[in-house]
Order: C-alpha cells, then sequence, then structure tokens
C-alpha cells in the first residue's frame, strides 16, 4: 500500500468509523487527497464507497476520526458546516437536479442565495458552466424535461457553480441509460485534465484507466488497495482486489 | 323562508364576522403550523420535541377545550381581551395550526430525500432549504389535506358562536329564539352560508393544486 504524505492534503481522512446498527461500514478508513489529484474509489457493492464519500461532506455523520477538508475539520451541524460543504462539490447517482426549478435557476441558486452574488452575474456563470457542459440550450426548461445524461451534467455545473475545492462524485454514471454515460464522463475527465481535485466512486473502470491518479479499493468497509491504475490493474496485490477484477474482467 | 328574506342583512353580518374569524385564524394557523412543521424536521432536539407535544395536544383535544382556555382560563392568568373574538381567534388558530403542521410535515416527507441533500451539499442552511426546495415541492401534495384543514376551520368558528362572539352560528341562534315557529328554516339558511363560504374554498383547491403541479 502506498502512503501519501497528508501535510499537503486537500482532503484527509484519519481513523474514520462508522457503524449502521451492527454492520461496520468503515472501519478506520485513512485517506489522503492531494490538491489536484483524481481518486477513483472502486469496489463490490456494501463496501462502503458511497459512505465514504457521502461522509466527506457530511451528508452521513461519522462515529471516529475525522474528517478535513483544507485544514479545516468538518464541524458539527450548523453555519460552518454549510460554509465548508459550499466548498466541496456533491454529484449525487440520481443527479437530484431541484425539481421546481428550471435548469438556469438550479445553476444559479447557490451562488446567489449562499454566496450572495448578483443575479445577473450569476446568470452569466451559469451559462457559461451550462455551455461548457453542453446544456447551454437546455437552460429555461425544467429538469424533467431532460434525459439522465444532460441532467446529470446540469449537476455537475450546479456543483462547479460554487467554485467548490474538492468535487465529490457518488456513482455519477449508475443510474443512465449506457449510451448516455459517456457524455458525462467526457465532461469528467475534462474537469480532470483542468486539475479538479476529484474523488470519484464508480463502476467505470475505463474512467478509472483514463482520469485517476489513484485507484482506492475498498473491501467490507476497509481500503485494500491504494495504487496508481497502472499497478492496480495489472499487478493486484490482494485476493480480494484479484477476485474483484476477475469479475469484471470475465465478461 | 321569508324568515331568510326578511333577516338577510343579519345573516350577511353573520357571513362577513365569519369570514373574518376564519380568515385571520386561517393566516395565524398557517404561518404557526408551518413554523411547527419546521420544528418538528430540525435537527435541534428540543424543537422537535416541542412541535411535537403541542401537536398530539391540541390535535387531540376538542376544540372546545381551547375555546375555554382561550375565553376562560386565559384571562384569570391575566391576558385579557376586549372583545371575544381575540379570545376566539387564539383558540381556533392554535387549534387550527397542529393540523396544519402535521398536514405540512406530511409534504415535507414526500420530497425525495436527495433534494434535501443536493441543497445542503451547495452550502445552504436548513432555513434555505426548507423555503428554497423542500416547502415550494411540499406545497403540491400539502394544498388538498390543508384546503380541508381550512373548510373544517370555517365550520369549527361556529364554536364560538357559543362563547359570546356573534359570527353566521351565532345569528343563526339569536334568529331561531326571535323566530321560535321558523326553526327550520333559519337553520337551513345558516346552512347555506356555510356553504357559500365552503364551496368556493374547495374550487380553489382544484385550481391551485393544477397550478402548483410539478413534473417529476
Amino acid at each position: 500500500m502506498t502512503t501519501h504524505v497528508p501535510g499537503d492534503a486537500l482532503v484527509s481522512l484519519n481513523g474514520v468509523n462508522k457503524h449502521y446498527g451492527q454492520l461496520h461500514v468503515l472501519k478506520d478508513i485513512n485517506l489522503h487527497v492531494r490538491k489536484g489529484e483524481v481518486v477513483v474509489v472502486i469496489g463490490p457493492s456494501g463496501s462502503g464507497k458511497s459512505t465514504l464519500c457521502r461522509a466527506i461532506n457530511r451528508l452521513e455523520t461519522i462515529e471516529g476520526g475525522s474528517i478535513s477538508i483544507d485544514g479545516k475539520v468538518l464541524p458539527e451541524e450548523g453555519k460552518e458546516l454549510a460554509k465548508l460543504r459550499a466548498d466541496v462539490g456533491m454529484v449525487f447517482q440520481s443527479f437530484n437536479l431541484f425539481a421546481h426549478k428550471t435548469i438556469l435557476e438550479n445553476v444559479t441558486l447557490g451562488p446567489i442565495k449562499v454566496n450572495g452574488v448578483a443575479k445577473a452575474q450569476a446568470d452569466t456563470e451559469a451559462m457559461a458552466l451550462l455551455e461548457r457542459v453542453g446544456v447551454g440550450h437546455q437552460a429555461p426548461k425544467l429538469p424533467a424535461q431532460l434525459s439522465g445524461g444532460q441532467q446529470q451534467r446540469v449537476a455537475i455545473a450546479r456543483a462547479l457553480a460554487m467554485k467548490p475545492k474538492v468535487m465529490l462524485f457518488d456513482e455519477p454514471t449508475s443510474a443512465l441509460d449506457p449510451e448516455m454515460i459517456n457524455e458525462v464522463l467526457d465532461v469528467m475527465i475534462q474537469l480532470a485534465k483542468e486539475g479538479m481535485t476529484m474523488v470519484v466512486v464508480t463502476h467505470e473502470m475505463g474512467f478509472a484507466r483514463k482520469a485517476a491518479d489513484r485507484v482506492v479499493f475498498m473491501a467490507d468497509g476497509q481500503i485494500v488497495e491504494d495504487a496508481t491504475p497502472e499497478e492496480f490493474f495489472t499487478n493486484p496485490k490482494s485476493d480480494r482486489a484479484k477476485d474483484f477484477l476477475s469479475k469484471l474482467l470475465t465478461h | 323562508m321569508e324568515v331568510i328574506i326578511e333577516n338577510l342583512p343579519l345573516y350577511w353580518e353573520g357571513l362577513l364576522r365569519t369570514l373574518f374569524l376564519s380568515v385571520v385564524s386561517g393566516i395565524i394557523a398557517l404561518i404557526l403550523g408551518t413554523l411547527l412543521a419546521a420544528a418538528r424536521v430540525s435537527p435541534v432536539a428540543a424543537l422537535r420535541g416541542f412541535s411535537t407535544l403541542y401537536v398530539e395536544i391540541l390535535r387531540n383535544t376538542p376544540l372546545t377545550i381551547a375555546f375555554f382556555f382561550a375565553a376562560v382560563v386565559l384571562p384569570r392568568l391575566g391576558v385579557t381581551f376586549q372583545q371575544f373574538e381575540v379570545a376566539a381567534i387564539i383558540a381556533l388558530s392554535a387549534y387550527t395550526a397542529a393540523f396544519i403542521a402535521e398536514a405540512v410535515r406530511s409534504g415535507v416527507n414526500s420530497v425525495p430525500l436527495g433534494q434535501a441533500e443536493a441543497a445542503r451539499s451547495i452550502g445552504m442552511n436548513f432555513g434555505q432549504v426548507l423555503s428554497l426546495i423542500i416547502l415550494p415541492q411540499a406545497l403540491r401534495t400539502v394544498i388538498p389535506p390543508l384546503i380541508n384543514i381550512l373548510i373544517a376551520l370555517v365550520k369549527n368558528s361556529s364554536v364560538a358562536g357559543a362563547f359570546f362572539v356573534l359570527e353566521l352560528f351565532g345569528y343563526g341562534r339569536q334568529m331561531a329564539n326571535a323566530n321560535g315557529d321558523q326553526v327550520m328554516a333559519v337553520l337551513l339558511g345558516v346552512a347555506f352560508f356555510y356553504l357559500l363560504l365552503t364551496i368556493p374554498l374547495g374550487i380553489l383547491a382544484s385550481t391551485v393544486e393544477r397550478k402548483v403541479a410539478i413534473a417529476r
């Protein structure tokens, strides 16, 4: 297992533990993500990878250990937490666009209400972001009128509008039809190339190979391997990872 | 029937008073009920506890007790009113707020959890999540039960008649006493004027419901 220096880490998880009743979903997790790094978290379902991702902006509370973003430990509920969350972009499996707001409003709501940006400026920036993810012409529509792939790209734009320090992706393509997966992955790869710090939970091995700086393999609530994509895919060290990969590659 | 025609001004006066009681109590109850619902889903345990206690007590006791409390007990505690209307408004809005809180809470629960998570993840605080994202979407499911509650409020306001507040039912009683031989007609008139208030509410409900429909 490669160890990384926590000193310059943007996202730092130290000894994180969490239970769901009897189930120990996160076991002593230590993970450090440096600025500009793209970390892909993979593993069988139920391995705790989504919980890990959601814990980073405290959508899941943790019982032990600490999580810090850019040197600041995640606070309990309240103003400070809201402030820190604004710095952490999150993209969900089920998009979660605000159903009663237009595409443009979905993107401008955060900047206007949370950051106090003037509406005209927020609109201009939002349109630029929507163009960038290729859905600019959908701006006046409601989320339900868009395809899944388009909605997910809007969700990415919504998160980017807050100018986050790090982006979390919780299985961003798992709810998509196969032909829409690539349009979302392309946006993510572009984002990675531009130097965005990213933590991506995914089943897309192609994305992991192409865009990841590191692959973190989780099983049973533990980080089993932490390696470069090259290392992990060609020469996995643990039996769990070998088993997981062999199941993927047989088809 | 001529007893109704003869007493039209009284009916009209009663209708306006009932309307006044209902509108004022309705507005207060909507605000109070929404706040109670917000407290019920807030992260603060004390607020949740208070809201639950309030709703369970008010919802599970007769309205007459609320009236008795506002009209008799409050003055003994030093809260006095110039008019009994004020006591009636306090009782009606306090009682109705409990039902509104439950309706709003069920509406809040009908909005998918992901909406709140997405709102929190872009840095919104609890108040913003609720007022900008959850409540506007909850509105759609809340409108029908809310209108039911408001219709019940209009009818419940008749209890005020028993507490010396002259409204539609109170005037009805007066008229019935004055026209002992035509009680039936007088009461039919009262019922008719209540319908004049409540039926439009139902129609309003379906109109609003169509307007606030959200595609998913």
